[in-house]
């Protein structure tokens, strides 16, 4: 299994019957590959979509039916349309009970910064602040490290998205929580020690006494 | 409403105007307008877009013709070009979350001068802005936006002006119709007057002012 699916796979599980759930670009979007369609999770596309589908077969792609990035998507019988106002209304106005996005950093409050790497990056957030902001739980999808860095780390010097702090990251190394406000291993990947963890983690983590590995 | 050619459309919108353009990553963008800006070479625009698209598509076309001055968008980085001219000053860029943006522009539509939300607090967007407390959780205040010119793609116009848009080529069309002194409006089809029924109209015909034939195309 390598790392994304890890990730997707474990994210999945996250996914309650009927929730209303947002996946970003990227990681995010494989969780949908993981999720069984009899839990009944409505997917939004926060360009105006509830009910997305998969991509379609060559041929039959709609060009006015895409994804948030512009891609060909599917919709799903009993999807529904609707305008911006309308989309990110659901996204801050609590209807969206889970927010799936990547990162490049999270910190040991739970902060993330996602959108800009000031003077490298300036892609601009699109709907990242506002679903950090507004959707029930946040989840951050994202590779544990990146280039031998520790993308979880003691305070984000990357400007933040929100300052919300987000509910849960999962890496493909480690699941972590915020409860109390403090960065807390919840869970280590298949294989993976706490201590292989802790080595590669720039933040401090909270430690149980005994730290389940992933059931994925 | 008048139906006007795409020549005599884009004629009216002088140098230098502020323009909405509908869309999301091009779908929903009335290309023909677009193509009819850049052949008319309308230069220095204040272009309000919820991104810059891509080159070649939709209004990624204006940065490759180097028309846009401004630029007040969500996200512009599947736009290489759009990227460049901001990184290199020619274009001046005012990025704001996608939810502020929808709803700067529902206010400026709807008569309120602005709105208060909680996206944004305590991160870059905040810096010049006042925050505000109600009920003890802080807001942003964003104020309204509106431009000269908002050019809207429809699925279905009807001969009054009636609109409905298709599946996820509505995003910021509805919003923009009524957010600007004159809307111009493109349309997949055009149809007679009843094809649209009420419940299905999703832009009020006496909010569109300028419907583009499908004449030549």
């Amino acid at each position: 299994m390598d790392a994304q699916e890890i990730i997707a796979r474990r994210v999945a599980q996250e996914l309650k019957p009927g929730n209303l759930v947002n996946l970003g670009i990227g990681i995010p979007t494989l969780v949908a590959n993981y999720v069984s369609p009899e839990l009944k999770v409505f997917f939004q596309s926060e360009n105006g979509l509830i009910g997305t589908g998969p991509i379609p077969e060559q041929g039959l792609e709609h060009p006015l039916l895409t994804d948030a990035g512009g891609k060909p998507i599917s919709a799903l019988p009993g999807a529904s349309t609707f305008d911006s106002a309308m989309s990110f209304g659901l996204i801050r106005g609590g209807h969206v009970d889970v927010t799936v996005l990547g990162g490049l950093q999270v910190d040991a409050g739970g902060h993330l910064a996602n959108w800009m790497i000031p003077g490298k990056m300036v892609p601009g957030m699109g709907g990242a602040m506002d679903l950090v902001s507004g959707a029930r739980r946040v989840i951050v999808a994202m590779q544990h490290a990146a280039k031998g860095k520790s993308k979880i780390v003691k305070q984000c010097n990357l400007p933040l998205t929100s300052s919300r702090p987000v509910s849960l990251v999962v890496t493909d190394l480690a699941v972590i929580g915020f409860p109390g406000g403090k960065a807390t291993l919840l869970e280590t990947a298949p294989g993976i020690s706490v201590g292989e963890v802790m080595a590669v983690t720039e933040a401090e983590l909270v430690v149980g006494d005994r730290v389940p590995e992933m059931k994925i | 409403m008048r139906a006007v050619s795409v020549e005599e459309a884009v004629a009216m919108i002088p140098t230098g105007a502020s323009i909405m353009v509908g869309g999301f990553m091009g779908v929903g963008t009335p290309e023909r307008l677009l193509d009819e800006v850049v052949r008319q070479k309308k230069s220095g625009l204040t272009i309000i877009s919820n991104d810059a698209a891509t080159p070649g598509k939709g209004v990624g076309k204006l940065f490759d013709a180097a028309l846009v001055s401004r630029l007040t968008a969500t996200h512009i980085g599947l736009n290489p070009k759009a990227q460049q001219q901001m990184l290199t000053n020619q274009i001046g860029v005012d990025l704001i979350p996608q939810g502020t943006f929808a709803e700067r522009i529902r206010a400026g539509g709807c008569g309120l001068g602005g709105v208060l939300t909680p996206t944004g607090v305590g991160t870059l967007v905040a810096e010049g802005k006042r925050q505000i407390e109600v009920d003890g959780r802080p807001y942003l205040l964003e104020t309204a936006l509106r431009a000269q010119f908002a050019l809207v793609h429809a699925f279905l116009a009807d001969y009054l002006g009636n609109l409905s848009y298709a599946l996820t080529s509505r995003n910021f069309n509805p919003v923009m119709a009524m957010a600007a002194d004159t809307v111009i409006v493109t349309a997949e089809h055009i149809v007679p007057v009843g094809v649209i029924a009420p419940d299905h109209v999703m832009t009020p015909a006496p909010l569109v002012d300028y419907l583009v034939t499908n004449a030549n195309g």
